[in-house]
Formats: structure tokens, sequence, C-alpha cells
């Protein structure tokens, strides 16, 4: 393999007429030619939007006709909707519960499947596969799972052993923990995959050190393991809070009948910005709901960064 | 440089008379097989009789429809004529989207003679804005075979026989679990509307004032209409709300006797074959007092139409709302004609299918939705506060009122 370089003839002669760039420049405007491509389709399609979607929450704009400046009516407004604080909450109670079960669970199947050797790749597969299942057919199938009886799968089992049926979907209590379930389930493969690659980067000559000087396995899981991988934690707890932060298809999946219910126990924030937006066309107060969104995400990020930052 | 300008000026003349005599004009409406696959052979017919038109059929999928319309709207590129469901109109005459038929090739008294009372929701001070091809009407849906298990002759004809037949329809087993349901209760499909417009109404109530501008359900007949309702499931156990996910669902699957559905589910049913289905009309009261809900989808001219395309506009959407354009509707999509000529045949009231549906024609009633889906979760939560969290009917209609009349303030203002 030969590459060319600026020693070659052949592609200087043409440059000759063009005003003479170093080769860093070059270089440089290469790279920015490059860049520009990802940059402008960012600036385009992400950040303009984001910045009018602001300006979009101050005014009344219904689609149809043009939109007219309201000052902070579209906040009053949704400050002073119960749904709103209903909805406001139900995405709390995704984040808070979702995302410790998810760590959990996530570092404990990743700690001894990384002790596994037998069927060890097949098994990783196994629990990745949730995951890049498509998370709509997903959703339909555990709301099938979930049915009464004689539709539903887990109610059906229930029934034959002479239990009572559980309302899974059509309980203002175990909606919500049901959805939250399938999403923690849907989202296990990625987290394992990093704690495990996490798990492999930490040297083996501490263990060994470790366990020369007569310490303990859980001695060793607090003392080296957990705090060897703070960074993997760190990003995933942003991670799966920004993912529960957006929760959407499940939930609007799970309940397409009465999109986000029973009587609004499920519904999270983003299914009550497509609502206002797509259903009611009422875009000027879903852009408002979008800027707490996004205040929100963007607290709840730094201030997890915040904590667990590295104390040195 | 002459020769050039003289080109120029030919081309341009041959450009102008080209479009004198052919005009070209955009229709829209959303996708769904059978209604695309009429409009084209309603295009096809009318291309046939005025060779100097060229329509063409331009479709979307429903979830985009409103918005596509709306962006290219305001792009300047909207349709000449174009679909929409009824309860779209205040929103669309409001956004500029469409404008009033001629008077003179739509005189509002004729329309208002030729086709059934519920074309008026697409009247505004008594301009016509728009005229639909079909309606569509609520039926009640029955499962021949389970009736004829059960030993029952047909389907009932008052609500106290649709309570006493379904409960003898009702199938559980040892756990108490349901294995078939007398009848289907899914406010998030067309129960809505059968509470909304006909419960109320056969209670001796009014859903809304006049002009759908005010609730008027909040009283002693409304909460009546939704204790019926919920006595259904609570009191004579004939169903329960989510069983099979869907009431549609439930019928089709031969675990549900009866179902309330509309035109629109012909389709679907019609692949049903482990066991025979009829319609009926929908249970009158004690009083022999009947109702229903009927709705459509119109056709309208869109404002950006003018000049020749406008003229154009006028002559397809007369000819789609004529006879001859309905006749082809019912036959391909099976939706109801909307006008009495077309639809009150002999041969379509003797339809055991058609039949049904369209006798309720003339007595339903058309609800002035501003916004439909917030409108039937109020529903949806009225419902669910009685059932899930044990809500006296009297409060929870009064809370479901106020919600909903909410919605139309805001809509209105």
């Amino acid at each position: 393999m030969t590459h060319p370089t600026d020693h070659d003839t052949v592609p200087t002669r043409p440059l000759m007429n063009q005003p003479r760039l170093s080769m860093r420049m070059r270089s440089a405007v290469w790279v920015w030619t490059f860049l520009a491509v990802p940059l402008v389709f960012y600036v385009v399609i992400r950040f303009y939007p984001t910045f009018n979607a602001f300006w979009l929450s101050l005014t009344d704009w219904d689609l149809m006709s043009d939109a007219e400046f309201i000052g902070l009516e579209n906040y009053r407004d949704m400050f002073a909707d119960d749904d709103f604080w209903k909805t406001f909450w139900n995405t709390f109670e995704y984040l808070i519960y979702g995302t410790p079960t998810s760590l959990v669970i996530a570092f404990v199947i990743a700690y001894y499947l990384d002790k596994v050797r037998f069927a060890h790749n097949f098994l990783r597969a196994l629990y990745f596969m949730p995951y890049i299942t498509t998370a709509a057919a997903m959703a339909w199938v555990w709301r099938w799972f979930y049915q009464p009886a004689p539709t539903g799968l887990i109610n059906g089992v229930l029934g034959e052993a002479g239990i009572g049926q559980i309302e899974f979907l059509k309980s203002t209590t175990w909606a919500l923990p049901s959805i939250m379930v399938t999403a923690i389930w849907a989202g296990l493969g990625f987290q394992i995959i990093i704690f495990m690659a996490g798990l492999r980067a930490i040297p083996d000559t501490y263990y060994e050190a470790a366990r020369m000087d007569g310490l303990g396995e859980w001695a060793i899981l607090r003392k080296i393991t957990l705090p060897l991988l703070k960074p993997t934690m760190v990003f995933l707890v942003v991670f799966i809070s920004i993912a529960f932060l957006r929760i959407f298809d499940q939930v609007y999946n799970m309940t397409t009948n009465d999109p986000g219910g029973p009587l609004g126990s499920t519904e999270p924030l983003v299914l009550m910005i497509y609502q206002t937006a797509f259903s009611s066309y009422d875009m000027g107060q879903a852009a408002a709901q979008t800027v707490v969104l996004f205040t929100i995400l963007l607290v709840v990020s730094l201030l997890q960064l915040w904590v667990l930052r590295e104390r040195t | 440089m002459t020769r050039l300008h003289l080109l120029a000026g030919a081309s341009a003349l041959a450009c102008f008379a080209g479009s004198a005599q052919a005009v070209e004009i955009d229709y829209w409406q959303y996708i769904y097989d059978t209604r695309v696959e009429a409009m084209d052979q309603l295009i096809a017919a009318f291309e046939e009789a005025n060779p100097d038109i060229t329509v063409n059929q331009v479709t979307f999928p429903y979830a985009d429809y409103q918005t596509r319309i709306v962006a290219a709207n305001m792009a300047g590129q909207g349709p000449d004529v174009m679909q929409l469901f009824y309860g779209w109109a205040d929103k669309f005459i409001e956004g500029g989207l469409i404008q009033p038929l001629p008077e003179d090739v739509f005189p509002p008294e004729q329309i208002e003679e030729e086709f059934f009372p519920i074309v008026s929701a697409m009247s505004r001070d008594g301009q016509y804005y728009g005229l639909p091809t079909a309606v569509r009407s609520l039926a009640l849906f029955w499962n021949k075979d389970l009736f004829a298990e059960a030993g029952i002759e047909g389907p009932p004809e008052t609500l106290d026989e649709l309570v006493e037949i379904g409960q003898q329809l009702t199938q559980t087993n040892d756990a108490g679990n349901f294995e078939v349901v007398g009848m289907t209760l899914d406010m998030a499909g067309q129960d809505h509307q059968w509470w909304r417009e006909v419960l109320v109404r056969q209670m001796g109530g009014e859903p809304y004032s006049e002009d759908y501008s005010e609730v008027t359900y909040d009283d002693e007949a409304g909460t009546e209409a939704l204790q019926f309702y919920t006595d259904l499931a609570t009191v004579h156990g004939i169903g329960t709300p989510g069983f099979m996910d869907e009431g549609q669902a439930a019928f089709r699957a031969g675990r549900a006797a009866m179902t309330i559905d509309g035109t629109f589910r012909l389709g679907s049913f019609s692949s049903i074959e482990d066991f025979e289905w009829g319609v009926a009309e929908l249970p009158a009261n004690a009083e022999g007092v009947q109702s229903n809900y009927a709705s459509y989808f119109a056709n309208a001219i869109g404002s950006g139409a003018e000049g020749e395309e406008y003229d154009a506009a006028v002559k397809f959407l007369e000819y789609i709302s004529s006879e001859e354009a309905m006749a082809v509707w019912l036959d391909v999509v099976g939706e109801l004609p909307a006008r009495r000529a077309a639809a009150m045949t002999d041969e379509n009231m003797a339809d055991p299918i058609y039949g049904p549906f369209l006798a309720a024609l003339p007595y339903a009633h058309t609800t002035l939705f501003v916004d439909e889906a917030a409108q039937r979760q109020v529903a949806i939560d009225m419902t669910n506060r009685v059932l899930l969290e044990g809500q006296s009917p009297e409060d929870s209609i009064a809370e479901a009122a106020e919600e909903e009349q909410e919605i139309i303030d805001d809509a209105r203002d």
C-alpha cells in the first residue's frame, strides 16, 4: 500500500496556481470541511428547533393560525394544571425507582456473568437481545402478557393455580410498576455489557494481590471492584436516568386505548407533550412542557455529574 | 433577437392555451385501501365525463394527514379538494384552509332537503363548508352462534333486554374469570359515543346545548346514564373494561356476544370465519326512544383554489357528492350514502347489514367535537373513576362536565 504524499509530483502541479497553504492549514481545511457536515446538520436539525421551542413556548401557536406572543401564559396554565403535576411526579417515579433497580440488577448479572465461562457468549447475547428489539413490538407482547385471563399469560397461570387476578395495566396502583418492569428489562442488556467492560478493565493483579493478602470476596468487591467501577457507574446512572426521564414508547404502546391511563397514572412528560402537540395541536403549550423537560434533564444530569464527581 | 422573442411569445401562448384546455387539480385524502380505490374509480369516471380536467389523488398516512394539510397550506401548496373529518371543520375554517361552497351550485336549502340532517355539522352561519360522500353510524353487532347456544332468538331491542340477554350470554370459569362476556365495555372504542349521544338522551337528558358550546350532561339523566353503563360491569356482571384488550378484539375472537361499533368495522369483521354475526339497531329505552351517533368525512374546497382550478374543484366536488358517487362508495368502501335518496332505497333498507345502520341515520346526532381525543379521554376517565376508584357517578359526572367544558371553552375562545 502506498499513500500519496506531498512528495508526489502529480497532485502538486495543479496546486501551483492556488495560494500556497501550509500542510497544517490544508489539513485544517479538510478537517473542518468534513466536520462542517455534521455541524450544519446539528445546527439546523437540532439546535435551531431547540431554541425555537423556547420561543414557541411563549406563543399560542396551534399550527393553523399565526403564532402570537402571549408571554408566560402557557407556563402559568401548566403549573396550575393538576394533570401536569401528576405527570411530573409520574416521570420522577420512573426515574427514582427505575434507575437504582436497573443499576443493581445489571451489576449483579454482569458480576456473575463475568465469572461464568460456560456458554458465556450465548448468555451475554441472550441478555442483550431485548435491547436490540423494537420497543414498540416488545411493549405489545408485554401488553398481552398483562391482560386478564383468558388472553393474558400471567393471569392465565395465576387462574390455573386458583389465585386471583392481578389487574396489571387496568389498575391505578400497578400500571406504572408493570410498565416500568418492561422498561428495566429492555435496558438491561446494554447496561450489562457496559458493566462487564468495566469489570474487565480492572487489572487482575489487584485481585491477585488482594487474595494473597487474605481479603475475602466481599471485601474485594467493596474495596476494589466497586470503587474502580465508579466511572462506569457515573456513565450508566446518567444514561439510565435520561432514558427514564424520556420514557415514552413502552407507555404509549401499552396504553394506546387510554394513553397514559388509567386515570393518567402512567403518563410521563414526553407522552403529555406528544398529546398536547399532535392530538390537541396546542404547540405553544407543548413547547412550554418541552422546556420544562429540557430543564429537568439538564439539572438532573448536572446534579449527578456533580454528586458522582471524582474526588481527588 | 426578434426570433427569440417570437419563440418565447409562442411558447408562452402555448402554455396558456394548454392550461385553458387542461386543468389539473389535487385531491387529498388519507390512506385507507378501499377509500383510495373508490376514489380512483370516481376520478376515472369524472375524467371521462370532463376530459379537460385531470384530478391527482394524493394520499398520506392518517397520523400525518392534518399536519400535512397545514404545512402545505402555509407553503401555498394546499390541495384544491380535500377530505376532512367533520370535527376538524372549526379549526380548518379558522385556519383559512377551506372556503365556503358556492351557494349557486350547492344551495343550502337543497342540501338540507336531500342529505341527512347530520350534514349541518359542516355549516357555519348558514354557509356550508363541505359535503360528505358517505356517513357512518353505530349498531349492535351480535354473535349468532353464541345466541343460538344460549337459546336466545334475536338481539335485544330495549336496554332492559340488553341487560337480561347479556347476563344469559356471559360465561365464566371456575376461578370466576370471564370466558365470554355478554357485551364488551370499551369507552375508548365507540362506547363513549354511545354514552354521550344515546344513553344520556334515552335517560331523558341532553348531553350538550344545541350548538355544543355547553356541556349539559351534569344532571340526573347523565348520572343515570353513567350508572347504567357502569352497572353493566359492577352489578350485572356482563362484561369488564379491557377484556381481551379491546372490545372489537373480543368480538372477533368469539369471546363477546355483543359489541357496539360503527360501519367502519364492517370491513374488519367481514373476515370472521369462525362464527356467524348479525347487526341490529342500538336498543331503545323502555319508552321506545332511540338515538345514534353518526359521523363522516366531508369533502371541501381548499382556500388556495382560484380561477379555473376553483371551477374544476367545484365540478369535482359536485360529482363526488352525487348519488352515483355514493353508490360506488357504498359498494367499494361499505360506507353509507349521505343522501337520503341514495341511502334509503328498498334494496339498502332490506340489507341485513346496512339496514340497521341506515335506519339510524334519520334520528342520529353528530357531536360537534372541538378535540375528539381529549373529549373521549374525559369519558374514559369518568368511567374509570367509578370503576377503579369507587367514586360516585354524581361526583364523577360533575368532574367530567367541568373538564370537558374547559376543553370546549379553551378551543372556542
